[in-house]
């Protein structure tokens, strides 16, 4: 039976402690380990950002990252967003914007623009596109995703005063 | 060396189902207590929207609001059988199993209401806002829930009703191919705008104005979501996607979304739709499947359109820019043809 | 991005006042998706959960001498291994489920591959990885085959077998023919009477559907001998077939869900994965999950098929296409899945969204040795569209015509016959082009202008199409004994001539065959007819008189049919004179039931075809019997 490491870390806020198999991605450690689903796995190469979290508010591709690398960090998922029944901006405004079909790519793709808008609330449309480059989307043809984070920058600037 | 810029144009039509097998849908309605609907099929959303054009159509042939229906969908143990989601079948073959299903729920829903009314079930009608009520005489009226209730505890009825659409097997002749292949066709038309590189062969495209013929737009935004991703893939098919680069060779084959290429959101040229609709006889409020077509027209309109801007016909998939560069060389140096 | 509708247009084909039709409501599956909470299938978490991973062939072709696993059995991870010898019944075809083409894949090959990662031996262990560790200890000792990647090689006569259920390397059509023939007219008289010939090859290169969700499934065992199966599938009672088939098993011990999937576009029909999971899971008693990593999904998972195509048309010097031909290649790969059913769809498509009277095309279903190919959005369609549309432009050049125009002269209206012998309706392409045009100002003159899908068809010249030659042409395995009688679409071998028009004991429309009782309350349904067919067309530069359109209240109970059938009413006849206006609503109430049209009824509503020359004694279509 191989060795398995206990790792412990901030999940969305809260203190969270697993065990990692040895060589386990930080995707599967959610996942299976800790029961966290809503990161996704659609390519295990870090080539389609479907598995995009937030480590200590960077975003980071889950498929490709060392579970152990989590101790003592603080990891965000899209369960993060929203609070009790109510939900972020961001997710309000994908919503509206009808900016996802499958909605599979959707976390990830949430993630990635949380860290950009947390970075920076107010980015130009070069600066939406830049930061969710590496997320793959099949369905929607990237421009209502575009759409719709511009369109949830407005809210993070009005809380950002 | 020079950017170049091309217009090209193509149209198309769509088949709409899928008849050579035969074809059936089946969906099921029923009330719970209270008033609400679920409908249950076994139906696959892959993101196209079959659960919420479903519900939409369930909602307006019960004749209450959408938030008093729910679709469940593909669990094999409740859900009645269902061919399918492929071949551009699922809002046509299940659209039509779901009136059925509803309008018999429907009609169970006035004879019931009826009852407690002491009308005829013939004149009563629906506002679309939970409410059941005597045509022309609105304050005679009973909420769907209280009707569902009385159904339920008093008169002992079920509300709920069966739906089939069996899209007829159609054989092909060996000799004519003589055959009854779908029900309906989708049309389109577009004009692409573009420049290349005659440097590098490399192709943007920079606009797109389209027309899209569905039959009825069941509901717009997702149509639009069909539309626009769709015309993304086609971009994507007719400028990048294979996976044999050097078809029939099999080397060089990409294994990941790095080799695998695809337009990324940089890449989105200004699309401008316009959408038609001219219903089909038998399809649901006469709308058809828009999504299988929606990347057709992009991939010959954009070789037309390279062609008008560099004078290479590139007749193979996908017109790489080393095709354009080879094709540039071959004809001995760029030609732009007329300009459109 | 901009959206409008143009509602101007086919106004008067349409009621437009619903509560929820024609409304942008949210999606109901849009809170899941944004809060990443959506179920699908790899988001159900079982205690236990072992994996699978196949020994894959190397090789494009080869047999397989012996397979040594000792190794892996050995591995304290390693749970199981599947031989093909575990699978029931170990042959399938897809389209047995619907009585089409003959078992020809094996779930996992026994006795040769066929292409470069066909598996050959299944092995279930704890983890992902030591599943693969445990397929690299695996050493199969190959005896290499000669291949065959192209599909012109591959219909040569001494190219390799790569299916041996299909010696020929194609599908058998009607087990008389090694292609899928269409018949229209007399292309070869007509070419020899067009203007312009314009030929040319246009090829499409495989595509994968690459939906970010890769393929997969996990089936654990059930109560009472059930076992259930959370799926990717498109086609859930597909899976259930396919799987029920492989593993012997009666469809009511699979419990099968599914529904919400990340992504298809065709990918997701083949059913590879649930066969492997069922029977995982019913080897060792344990949930055991099968899913394809995202270099299987790419290079294992079948794409969209590669096509060759050549077409030669004949057109006229005032820009009419009078005669097109085909032949298309579709490589299907290894195995058939659902490119012979492909083909006919594509015969049923041709010549595209033309009025051509004199077509035919062969079209071949052949094997190579690369990984099958199957369905993907635009199946059967996408890639013969791209030849056509790139061909309509070659004869607009050749003709000195405006490719707009071109395609707007030869588009296809109401009442005009296809070349599958069905009339055609409820056509919108030249509104299309119109309104792309005007949208991009590409100037169109004012006759191209004033043409309307609604007016003109199957009259003058339109309705000319002379009875249909045909040919026995390509019989299956002619090709391979070397028979030169497969010229195709211009040989020698034209054996008789047939009338143009359908039988008349076959409906020349669908109908559809609802049990009577599936009534539709069609009032409510949102059809309107204007009884004078009035055209309204895009509010172009030039407005003719046709624009004009009468007499808004004269509106027939278009939907009515609908409560039986998807047949046009009677009342919808165009050649039938005008309604009188006035108070023309046949239909009932809206509440009323609708009774039933009697199959009698819908089978006369649309006259079948048949203009040209009849000619007693001629055997009539075939059509109408079950093929197998």
């Amino acid at each position: 039976m191989m060795k398995k490491t206990p790792v412990t870390f901030t999940l969305n806020g809260r203190p969270t402690a697993a065990f990692a198999d040895p060589g386990e991605n930080l995707l599967d450690f959610l996942r299976r380990g800790v029961g966290d689903m809503t990161p996704k796995y659609g390519c295990g190469q870090g080539t389609c950002g479907a598995c995009t979290v937030l480590i200590d508010n960077e975003p980071h591709l889950a498929c490709i990252t060392l579970a152990e690398s989590a101790a003592d960090r603080e990891i965000r998922t899209a369960d993060c967003l929203s609070d009790g029944p109510s939900l972020d901006p961001l997710q309000n405004s994908f919503i509206e914007h009808f900016a996802a079909q499958c909605g599979y790519c959707t976390p990830g793709m949430l993630m990635a623009a949380r860290a950009l808008l947390e970075r920076n609330p107010n980015p130009r449309r070069e600066e939406v596109i830049d930061a969710i480059a590496g997320n793959i989307c099949r369905c929607t043809g990237y421009e209502p995703i575009v759409d719709a984070i511009l369109d949830a920058s407005r809210s993070y600037r009005r809380s950002a005063i | 060396m020079a950017i170049r810029k091309g217009r090209g144009f193509a149209c198309i039509n769509y088949p709409i189902g899928m008849n050579l097998g035969g074809d059936p849908s089946q969906a099921l309605v029923h009330s719970t207590p209270d008033g609400k609907f679920k409908v249950t099929l076994s139906s696959i959303d892959l993101g196209q929207g079959i659960k919420s054009v479903g519900r939409q159509i369930a909602a307006e042939t019960l004749g209450i609001p959408i938030e008093d229906v729910y679709v469940d969908t593909a669990d094999s143990d409740t859900g009645p059988h269902d061919m399918g989601s492929f071949a551009s079948r699922g809002t046509h073959r299940m659209g039509n199993a779901i009136i059925r299903a509803a309008s018999e729920a429907r009609a169970q829903l006035l004879e019931s209401a009826a009852e407690e009314l002491e009308v005829d079930a013939r004149d009563l009608t629906t506002d679309g806002k939970g409410n059941i009520h005597v045509r022309g005489a609105p304050s005679r009226s009973i909420t769907v829930e209280e009707t569902a209730q009385a159904a339920q505890f008093k008169q002992g009825r079920t509300l709920a009703g069966r739906g089939i659409f069996l899209g007829p097997l159609s054989d092909v002749d060996a000799d004519t191919g003589e055959m009854t292949p779908v029900s309906c066709f989708a049309h389109a038309a577009i004009v692409i705008d573009l420049q290349v590189d005659d440097e590098t062969g490399e192709v943007e495209v920079t606009q797109i104005n389209s027309a899209y013929e569905v039959g009825r737009a069941l509901n717009p935004k997702l149509v639009e979501q069909q539309l626009v991703g769709g015309a993304w893939m086609g971009v994507s098919h007719a400028l990048y996607e294979t996976t044999e680069p050097y078809y029939p060779d099999r080397s060089h084959r990409p294994l990941d979304y790095n080799t695998y290429l695809m337009p990324g959101p940089g890449q989105i040229a200004p699309h401008h739709i316009s959408i038609l609709e001219r219903p089909a006889p038998d399809a649901p409020f006469g709308g058809k499947g828009p999504g299988e077509m929606a990347a057709n027209p992009v991939i010959p309109a954009i070789a037309n359109a390279i062609y008008n801007a560099v004078g290479v016909r590139c007749d193979s998939l996908p017109i790489t820019p080393e095709k354009i560069l080879r094709g540039i060389r071959a004809n001995g140096g760029a030609v732009s043809r007329e300009e459109r | 991005m901009t959206v409008e509708f143009r509602k101007d247009i086919f106004a008067n084909e349409r009621n437009d006042d619903f509560d929820q039709i024609g409304h942008a409501r949210i999606r109901q599956d849009i809170e899941g998706h944004v809060r990443g909470r959506s179920p699908f299938y790899d988001d159900h978490q079982f205690e236990g959960l072992l994996h699978v991973r196949c020994v894959r062939s190397p090789h494009h072709h080869a047999r397989i001498r012996a397979i040594n696993a000792s190794a892996a059995e050995a591995m304290p991870d390693v749970v199981r291994l599947i031989w093909p010898g575990d699978i029931p019944k170990n042959m399938n075809t897809l389209l047995s489920l619907i009585d089409f083409g003959r078992d020809d894949e094996p779930l996992l090959a026994e006795r040769k591959v066929s292409y470069v990662g066909e598996p050959v031996l299944a092995i279930v262990a704890t983890s992902v990885l030591a599943a693969q560790k445990a397929v690299e200890s695996v050493v199969v000792d190959w005896e290499v085959l000669p291949h065959v990647l192209d599909v012109e090689e591959a219909l040569k006569p001494n190219a390799p077998v790569v299916n041996d259920e299909y010696p020929n390397n194609c599908f058998d059509y009607h087990d008389r023919y090694d292609h899928q023939k269409l018949r229209f007219g007399d292309v070869k008289e007509a070419f020899s009477q067009a203007d312009h010939i314009v030929e040319a090859e246009y090829q499409m290169s495989p595509i994968e559907q690459a939906p970010v969700e890769t393929c997969g499934a996990i089936a654990a065992p059930e109560t009472n001998g059930r076992i259930v199966c959370y799926t990717s599938t498109q086609a859930l009672f597909f899976s259930i077939g396919v799987t029920g088939k492989l593993l012997e098993l009666p469809s009511s011990r699979l419990h099968f869900i599914g529904g919400t999937v990340g992504g298809g576009f065709g990918g997701k029909v083949d059913s590879q994965h649930e066969p492997f999971a069922v029977l995982g899971a019913m080897l060792t008693g344990r949930p055991v999950k099968y899913m394809w990593d995202r270099a299987e999904e790419m290079q294992y998972g079948a794409p969209r098929s590669g096509e060759r195509w050549r077409i030669r048309d004949g057109a006229m010097r005032d820009g009419r296409i009078i005669a097109r031909s085909f032949t298309g290649f579709f490589d299907a790969g290894a195995y058939t899945r659902l490119t012979s059913y492909g083909v006919q769809k594509c015969t049923g498509h041709l010549p595209g969204p033309y009025t051509i009277p004199n077509v035919a095309s062969n079209i071949f279903c052949v094997y190579t040795n690369r990984t099958p190919s199957t369905a993907m959005r635009g199946f059967g369609i996408t890639g013969v569209d791209f030849a056509i549309e790139c061909q309509m432009d070659r004869v607009a050049e050749a003709v000195g015509m405006d490719p707009i125009e071109l395609r707007i002269l030869n588009a296809y209206r109401d009442g005009d016959m296809k070349a599958h012998r069905r009339p055609a309706k409820n056509c919108a392409l030249i509104e299309c082009c119109q309104v792309a045009a005007q949208k991009s100002e590409w100037r169109l003159s004012p006759a191209a202008i004033s043409r309307s899908s609604i007016e003109g068809g199957g009259e003058g010249w339109r309705a000319e199409i002379p009875e249909t030659v045909v040919d026995g042409e390509g019989g299956i395995g002619n090709r391979k004994r070397q028979w030169q009688d497969t010229e195709p679409l211009s040989g020698t071998g034209i054996r008789r001539r047939v009338p143009v028009g359908t039988s008349t004991d076959h409906p020349a429309t669908g109908n559809a065959p609802q049990h009577e009782d599936m009534v539709a309350e069609v009032a409510r349904l949102g059809f309107k007819i204007d009884a004078g067919h009035s055209v309204q067309r895009p509010s172009l530069s030039e407005p003719s008189e046709g624009l004009r359109h009468r007499h808004a209240n004269a509106e027939t109970s278009f939907g009515r049919a609908l409560g039986a059938g998807p047949s046009l009413p009677s009342g919808y006849d165009r050649t039938r004179p005008p309604a009188s206006p006035g108070p023309a609503r046949s239909s009932p109430p809206a509440n009323e039931p609708i009774p039933a049209h009697s199959r009698h009824e819908r089978d006369k509503s649309e006259k079948p075809f048949q203009r040209g020359v009849k000619r007693p004694g001629v055997s009539p279509f075939i059509s109408g019997t079950r093929r197998r």
